[in-house]
């Protein structure tokens, strides 16, 4: 199934999602990766402000290449998400209601999304090129200092991400890949 | 005697970073291509589309394809008959500094693995020296991607393993990157010599042009068997299911001692960057 879907991310945008149903965003997403990531929780940790509201907010994983001159941004696909699985459930539990990366996601953070409502989103690893063009504008908003991994605002349009585990905890990973494999089997002879 | 001066390799080795970055070689290419037409599952199929469209993107607008523009890892292989004039290591460093900088590449280095602070440059590269006969100097530059990297595993195991501990490892280790390295994949895999040898004939295994597989036919089979079984697991392009895990399965082997079976592998992205010059 394909969704539209403005951001920011409420829960009642976010409940209808189910695993393998495509979402194009468009509106403001949040970079943020390792080293922000750590960041973030150090500002919770000191009782700080954070550089944007978490409340139905989503974050992508994403170090993009350096904007070459005229362009928005570089190239900028989905980094790994288990990295950032330590960090996640404090973010959930503040209302983050959308991750989008690649790859697996501990225990940990599955029952925190569901707590939140919340939605974990893959992009095409390594197509960054092509997911640059849906980047309209890009601006950095904190950590410039952390070079590629500073946490940017983007605006998108009709930025395409794949439900991976929807706000009840259901698996592409997995549900994918058995549906898969059914159809390798014979079917039985009736 | 040829003399060759390092400012020369400086300067290959960095048409070669930005080159890698942006442009990938005709034999992931065909790979690719190939195992889409093979594809039967439409979730991957879409997947396998995209990642086309993507590299011809890259070309076509000499962006990069990727935004993991990796460690530079640049191997050089000197002639005995060859003497370098100047800091070659200093040069190959400057090499990799100008690309990065000049072909608006990620820097993607830490000064220290602990107190994490980016170098900015993208240096030190991974440099590899090795002598061999004649009087040319190969330069191959493979930007390496950490997402694959940190799924990549080594094994110190026993001959008594044999070639079925060696399989049963290579499918546990793809089982265990599972979605996370951006299937399809390219195995890289160092069986012998020592800890530290296994690891580097694995990635140097991932040098080889794709389409190609060991001189020795036991091995050349022994690759065509694990590729079968790693793509009869159905992990698919990104996870998502599919029949294409991986690209191909590289196999580099040396010998190794009497009480030891070392076996290190090492993961590949569907970006599988290579590129190689000789001067």
């Amino acid at each position: 199934m394909e969704h539209r879907i403005e951001l920011p991310l409420t829960r009642e945008k976010a409940a209808p999602l189910a695993p393998g149903d495509t979402v194009y965003f468009s509106g403001a997403l949040y970079t943020a990766r390792d080293a922000a990531h750590k960041r973030l929780v150090d500002l919770l940790d000191q009782g700080k402000p954070l550089p944007f509201p978490m409340e139905d907010s989503v974050i992508y994983y994403v170090g993009p290449t350096p904007a070459a001159p005229g362009d928005v941004i570089g190239s900028a696909g989905p980094t790994t998400s288990y990295r950032m699985d330590a960090y996640a459930p404090r973010l959930l539990d503040l209302g983050l209601r959308g991750m989008i990366g690649k790859g697996k996601r501990s225990a940990e953070v599955v029952a925190a999304m569901e707590k939140a409502g919340a939605v974990y989103f893959g992009a095409i690893g390594g197509a960054g090129a092509l997911l640059a063009q849906c980047i309209k504008a890009a601006e950095v908003i904190a950590f410039d200092d952390l070079g590629p991994e500073a946490i940017r605002r983007l605006r998108v349009k009709d930025f395409p991400v794949v439900v991976i585990i929807d706000s009840k905890g259901n698996n592409l990973y997995q549900l994918g890949r058995e549906a898969y494999l059914k159809t390798l089997k014979v079917p039985d002879l009736v | 005697m040829r003399i060759i001066e390092a400012q020369e390799i400086r300067d290959i080795v960095k048409r070669l970073c930005i080159e890698a970055n942006r442009n990938l070689g005709e034999d992931v290419r065909s790979c690719i291509r190939e195992f889409r037409g093979r594809e039967t599952w439409p979730v991957a199929q879409d997947v396998l589309d995209k990642i086309i469209t993507n590299f011809e993107l890259a070309a076509d607008n000499q962006v990069p394809i990727c935004q993991d523009t990796g460690v530079a890892c640049v191997f050089l292989e000197i002639g005995f008959d060859v003497h370098i004039e100047g800091d070659l290591p200093a040069a190959v460093d400057e090499g990799v500094r100008r690309a990065y900088h000049e072909g608006y590449l990620r820097k993607s280095l830490v000064k220290d693995p602990l107190n994490r602070v980016n170098t900015g440059d993208n240096t030190p590269a991974m440099l590899y020296l090795e002598l061999v006969p004649g009087d040319d100097v190969t330069i191959t530059v493979a930007p390496k991607g950490f997402g694959s990297e940190n799924m990549s595993q080594i094994k110190m195991l026993k001959p008594s393993d044999g070639v079925e501990g060696v399989m049963d490892f290579v499918i546990s280790v793809v089982e265990a990157a599972g979605p996370n390295p951006c299937p399809p994949i390219v195995v890289g895999v160092g069986i012998g010599g020592t800890f530290d040898k296994a690891a580097l004939l694995a990635k140097k295994s991932l040098l080889r042009p794709l389409g190609t597989v060991n001189s020795d036919p036991y091995y050349a089979e022994l690759e065509g068997k694990l590729l079968e079984r790693i793509n009869a697991l159905g992990i698919g392009p990104q996870g998502f299911g599919g029949r294409t895990t991986a690209l191909a399965v590289a196999i580099e082997t040396m010998p190794t001692h009497i009480a030891g079976l070392p076996c290190a592998v090492n993961i590949n992205c569907h970006v599988a960057r290579h590129v190689r010059e000789v001067l």
